[in-house]
């Protein structure tokens, strides 16, 4: 079967020669225009005047547009219709489009995009927090609050307290192709647009609206995008609207793609947040209650901000059973970038909030950081069982899922653990949503065996001691990441699935593939239910005409939902050609069997192409649709009370640093990370998304740092300036590994999502910076974040001086 | 334009009039639609756009999106679509990328593949430096690294081995530095372009109209090294990776230093006599080479004249360079290796200096004879740190002596804040780097780079 092979990218040969088409690469019609957006220079102003005269007089210009120009509605907002398309008297950013310029090149759209003169009335921007709360720049009418017992009460009481306050930034996509789109005029006003985005529906009915005509009218093709990250969920609206009004007024094919600096100076970035922690713990180092308040960063417009900063909440208990929890969350209204979806949707912002309390505590406490987190888990899950009576076992019965490998962890358990009496309120997050699936206490040592932290510890410690210049750090953190939208009705998916009459079958779903392997996981499932070889499955470019009404490939989502979706019409023509062929061979419906490219009815086999044409020519049906909707899942986002999440994905990571004391320069030696996939449906393709999530958010910890200056201009704006990781940059020993579990929900063949939870693992490369300059003195070194060189060079002075 | 030829995949091509400065990856794209090679930054600094140029020197990995179509004339040039076997056979790479999950989105794919293609060309295996200057935001590079170890030791297809076909004269692709000499003369206005890693961005990024533009790849005689008992001598056209293996035996941390310089396309295509005369004050060669105390030689026609490197550089954005005076070529005396060089950045490889701190000091006897400190970062100028210097002079070789030391920053520099870093972060690193020289001399310090789990 199919399932569970580490078969390669679908496009993985085609990737190799260059022959994969992205936006940019397909061939445009005679003709064409190339657009370039003209930039606002000043973060907050009135636009007294514009003189494009020298733009229209441009070499290669065939028009500009400006606000006023446009037919229909000037919106690129994915919420609440905040977004101009182009700027109409104010600007709200530095970077933000005030026109587009159409020309035959586009080298000549960029150039002639530079040549307008903008006179302003400048108006003093809101660029700090400090400035935002004053001004009581915000979204929503106040801060969201959530609230589980009585956090306040439970810290006063608490023997031990900790507190601190510190930043986190954002964080740029930087994926390797920057934003695209291309139009091209159809008769009677329709219009098709090419756009590199994960929400194609989103596309369709913002260009609709633009053009003023219904979505029928407006049709979106994907088949993939040089990278997602978040990026490509709402920040393509912009292109590929201007795109299709400058081919409705043109008549002409319009192609639009920002070049890396206007993309970094134009779009959006993860949510940069100061978040604030008050904690109490007992001398077990059992915490007793905890109080957040974020502060998130959001830029002009909302985009998607409160689910952002929402799902920061959501995940600010991470792995940890919390008795008592308050989570106050400022989303905050400033002049720079509209901060949007990215890898997590603010939950790492979450995660690394608790994650730092953890690490605070066990460093004032003097317990082991991985211990002291353990104490602190959810139940696991073998000891919540809703549907029986509560089970009385303690922590530690044997479960099923971990036995499987976690026979050498055995002996990493037998010391004694304190026990810590589950609260009142039971094994329950601090939005009231009971966790029966919590698989990290197992994996925690299974992961601890497998990387002999144990010995690795001290070893370190001794190295440490001995090293006056070059300390090493060892950080530990999990992931239990939620997956589903939180926005509930978000969570359904269709599927359009054809098999012709030689058995070829032709594969279409509203999920769309930024690099990730969707579509090769969702082709395996379709192999797997018409028991053929995937070569046989075509899997086509998400199209608005083929499945409509589709929700944006984000949250993790992509296979849970699609590969449901593929499953029910897959199976619907597999139950009609079934029905045909056991009609025709007096044979019972339940015996006929699709296995190795065969059917077989009694004791007939035909080919499954055999099967395709007889089932043709006995007028079957062999095309539907599939759809499906995530189970058991509500949510009352105002309350902060429900059940969000159908189930959890969990993962742990163990990674170990050395930082040179002199100068802050520091380097990843080591990581070793075990992460939750469920049973995967492709564990070549999972561990893919470990290993790139894994640095991608090391990366966002440690060297992606962005920088504004006083004005509010984006200074960080090219790779020149903004540093991903490298390939030195990853770590020298890297060992990834799958938990050999199965989901317990009722996935898609029991596997789990896998596009976000691992991004948080690199936090234990933050954590392991911090144990190294730990190491420099007494005192906790409370860093920042990103922990730039300069960051860890202030963390070590700061932990020299005992401050 | 020129008219200039190359061969392309194989193709001879030729090329008459047009825009100096089109770009390799514009024109393949736009003219030629071949749309593999990818435009990721337009500014070299990501990879996507690698492909595989060779000459008589041989096969070299280079950035297209800031190289013009006349630095190609006389050579060959291979694509992600000239990789594969004229019967469509995968280039073992290729076999490799796939079979290891080496693409995710696969948009930075084609320009690994071309910088995979050429390293495994020349047998190099350091592949993290190999492919420094490629970025991948999908895979953390492991599945990468794992492909290109898979390929180490297997035989080049025959396809990709080119051999450049020369190409005909043409004033503005000088041959020599006397041909050069006299376009340059005979039009001062003209923009010279070395490698083009910096000119390149004045067109991609700036949108600058050059012309006209004189091209100095074609000047052999400029890109000798000359190693004698006396001095070393490099052309103004040597490019940063030759130099790197010239100086590799000779002053190790000078070489390491280069080796994090930009990345193995840039360092194919930057030129030694490029990064002084464009007299930025974070370029990485010139303080080394002012600690080494260097002498640039400049032409100007006929005429020529030597000054020591650190008077060329008179303020930020000002050189000692007359209209039509150009960069011959820098030498610096052949001595005991005492250099260190300290490359301090956000980001260990392919990242611009925050503070660049060469370090060269001469102990006798317990006691400093000489010592040449300079800085790239700390000022608007590459420069000396005059007051640390002296107050190291004649002194015993002690820490006491360091830390006394130390405080001559402050009179030596005013460094700004800036995205890189801040510049109390800037003044305090480097004064650490004074510490860590002293150290290292002592057998103790430590470098990260070279630390295991």
């Amino acid at each position: 079967m199919s399932i569970a092979k580490p078969l390669p990218h679908d496009t993985a040969p085609l990737h190799v020669s260059g022959e994969a088409r992205y936006i940019d690469d397909i061939p445009t019609p005679k003709g064409t225009l190339h657009l370039a957006f003209g930039l606002s220079e000043i973060a907050k102003g009135r636009i007294r005047s514009m003189n494009l005269d020298a733009v229209r007089a441009a070499p290669g210009v065939v028009a500009v547009l400006i606000a006023a120009d446009l037919p229909f509605e000037n919106d690129v907002s994915p919420s609440i219709h905040d977004e101009p398309l182009l700027a109409e008297d104010m600007v709200n950013y530095i970077g933000q489009p005030v026109y587009v310029v159409a020309a035959t090149s586009h080298l000549a759209a960029r150039k002639a995009a530079r040549l307008v003169k903008i006179e302003y009335e400048e108006l003093s921007p809101i660029l700090t927090i400090e400035e935002a709360l004053e001004a009581d720049s915000r979204f929503e009418e106040g801060p969201r609050i959530y609230r589980k017992g009585d956090a306040e009460g439970a810290i006063a009481a608490s023997p031990h307290v900790i507190e601190g306050t510190f930043e986190l930034g954002g964080q740029e996509h930087f994926y390797l192709e920057s934003q695209a789109a291309l139009t091209l005029p159809q008769e009677g006003g329709d219009m098709m647009v090419y756009s590199s985005t994960q929400h194609p529906t989103e596309i369709q009915h913002k260009v609709a609206d633009a053009l003023g005509v219904p979505m029928h009218a407006v049709r979106v093709e994907a088949r993939r995008m040089g990278g997602g990250f978040g990026g490509k969920e709402s920040q393509g609206n912009a292109l590929a609207v201007a795109c299709a009004v400058v081919s409705r007024a043109t008549g002409r094919a319009c192609k639009m793609r920002y070049d890396r600096d206007d993309d970094m100076t134009i779009t959006g970035k993860r949510h940069a947040f100061r978040i604030s922690y008050r904690a109490g713990f007992d001398s077990d180092g059992h915490i007793q209650g905890v109080s957040f308040l974020h502060h998130a960063i959001c830029g002009w417009a909302q985009d998607l901000s409160l689910p952002v900063a929402d799902r920061a909440m959501l995940h600010s208990d991470n792995a940890y059973l919390l008795p008592n929890a308050l989570i106050e969350s400022h989303r905050l209204k400033t002049n720079t970038q509209s901060a949007t979806a990215y890898r997590g949707f603010g939950g790492p912002q979450g995660v690394v909030g608790i994650e730092r309390v953890m690490d605070h505590a066990a460093h004032v406490l003097g317990i082991d950081p991985v211990e002291l987190r353990q104490r602190n888990y959810y139940e696991p899950a073998h000891a919540v069982q809703p549907a029986q009576p509560k089970s009385a076992e303690p922590l530690g019965h044997a479960d099923p899922h971990e036995d499987l490998t976690s026979r050498g962890a055995v002996e990493q358990t037998t010391r004694a653990r304190p026990v810590r009496p589950v609260p009142s309120g039971g094994n329950t997050t601090p939005y009231g949503m009971e966790v029966t699936d919590f698989e990290l206490h197992g994996m925690t040592d299974a992961l601890l065996a497998s990387s002999d932290y144990a010995a690795r510890r001290l070893a370190i410690d001794t190295w440490n001691k001995e090293n006056p210049i070059i300390k090493k750090g060892l950080g530990f953190s999990p992931v239990k990441f939620g997956i589903s939208f939180t926005l509930t009705h978000l969570n359904q998916a269709g599927a359009l699935v054809h098999v012709y009459q030689d058995g070829s079958v032709h594969l279409n779903h509203g999920g769309t593939e930024m690099g990730q392997g969707l579509f090769q996981k969702v082709a395996q499932v379709a192999a797997a239910r018409f028991g053929i070889p995937p070569e046989m499955i075509k899997i086509t470019a998400t199209d608005t005409a083929k499945v409509p009404n589709t929700s944006a490939t984000a949250a993790s989502s992509g296979s849970d939902l699609n590969g449901m979706a593929v499953k029910a019409a897959c199976d619907t023509i597999r139950d009609r050609m079934a029905a045909y062929l056991a009609e025709h061979h007096q044979a019972e419906v339940s015996t006929v069997r699709f296995v190795d490219g065969q059917v077989e009815v009694g004791e007939a086999r035909y080919s499954f192409a055999q099967a395709a044409a007889l089932s043709y020519q006995g007028r079957v049906s062999l095309s539907a649709t599939g759809f499906y909707k995530t189970p058991r899942i509500e949510w009352d986002r105002i309350k902060g009370r429900g059940r969000p999440f159908f189930y959890f994905a969990h993962g742990a990571a163990l990674t170990e640093v050395a930082v040179d004391t002199l100068t802050g320069e520091n380097r990843i030696l080591r990581a070793d990370l075990l992460h939750d996939a469920g049973a995967s449906l492709n564990p070549a393709l999972d561990i893919g998304q470990v290993e790139g999530g894994y640095v991608q958010g090391a990366g966002w910890l440690t060297t992606e740092e962005l920088v504004w200056d006083d004005k509010g201009a984006l200074r960080t704006h090219a790779p020149s300036t903004y540093k991903i990781p490298a390939c030195s940059d990853r770590p020298d020993i890297f060992n990834v590994t799958l938990w050999d579990g199965e989901n317990r929900e009722d996935t898609i063949y029991r596997s789990k999502a896998v596009g976000e939870p691992p991004f948080m693992l690199g936090i234990s490369a933050w954590l392991a910076l911090s144990d190294a300059v730990a190491a420099c003195g007494s005192t906790y070194p409370a860093l920042n974040a990103p922990a730039t060189a300069e960051e860890i060079w202030r963390g070590v002075r700061r932990v020299r001086n005992g401050v | 334009m020129m008219t200039i030829s190359f061969l392309l995949n194989g193709e001879t091509i030729e090329i008459g009039g047009g825009s100096p400065t089109t770009t390799l990856l514009d024109w393949l794209r736009e003219e030629r639609g071949l749309t593999g090679t990818k435009e990721g930054c337009n500014e070299g600094d990501c990879g996507a756009c690698t492909v595989m140029v060779s000459d008589a020197e041989g096969a070299r990995a280079l950035n297209a999106c800031i190289l013009f179509l006349p630095q190609l004339h006389g050579k060959a040039v291979r694509t992600v679509e000239g990789v594969s076997g004229p019967q469509g056979e995968m280039h073992p790479v290729q076999q490799a990328m796939v079979e290891y999950h080496g693409s995710q989105c696969g948009f930075c794919t084609p320009g690994f593949v071309m910088s995979m293609v050429a390293s495994h060309c020349s047998g190099a295996t350091d592949h993290d430096t190999q492919l420094a200057g490629n970025l991948c935001r999908c895979t953390g590079y492991a599945p990468i690294i794992r492909a290109a170890e898979a390929v180490e030791g297997q035989p080049v297809p025959i396809w990709v081995q080119d051999t450049a076909p020369g190409g005909a004269p043409d004033p503005m692709l000088p041959r020599s530095s006397n041909e050069l000499a006299r376009a340059y003369a005979a039009q001062p206005e003209a923009t010279l372009v070395a490698g083009a890693t910096d000119v390149g961005l004045w067109v991609t990024k700036q949108l600058r109209d050059l012309d006209p533009v004189i091209f100095l790849n074609g000047c052999d005689d400029l890109k000798e090294i000359t190693i004698d008992d006396n001095s070393i001598r490099f052309g103004a056209m040597v490019d940063m990776n030759r130099m790197g293996e010239a100086l590799a035996p000779l002053h190790p941390s000078y070489a390491e230093m280069i080796r994090r310089y930009a990345s193995v396309q840039i360092r194919h295509a930057a030129t030694v006599g490029g990064n002084i005369a464009n007299g930025s004050p974070i370029g990485d060669n010139p303080p080394a080479l002012i600690a080494l105390d260097a002498t640039l030689h400049l032409r100007r026609g006929e005429a020529r004249r030597a000054l020591p490197l650190e008077d060329f550089f008179l303020d930020y954005g000002k050189q000692d360079l007359a209209a039509g005076e150009f960069v011959e070529a820098v030498s610096f005396p052949r001595q005991p290796d005492r250099l260190k060089c300290y490359k301090l950045s956000k980001r260990f490889d392919q990242d611009i200096s925050a503070v660049c701190g060469c370090f060269n000091i001469i102990v006798q006897d317990s006691v400093v004879t000489d010592a040449r400190i300079a800085f790239g970062g700390m000022a608007g100028i590459p420069k000396r740190a005059t007051t640390v210097e002296a107050a190291l002079l004649k002194q015993p070789w002690t820490i006491e002596t360091i830390t006394a030391a130390q405080s001559g920053f402050d009179a030596d520099f005013t460094p700004l804040s800036d995205m890189r870093a801040s510049a109390e972060y800037r003044l305090e690193t480097a004064r650490a780097m004074l510490e860590r020289y002293f150290a290292e001399s002592q057998g103790a310090a430590g470098n990260v780079l070279e630390v295991t789990a």
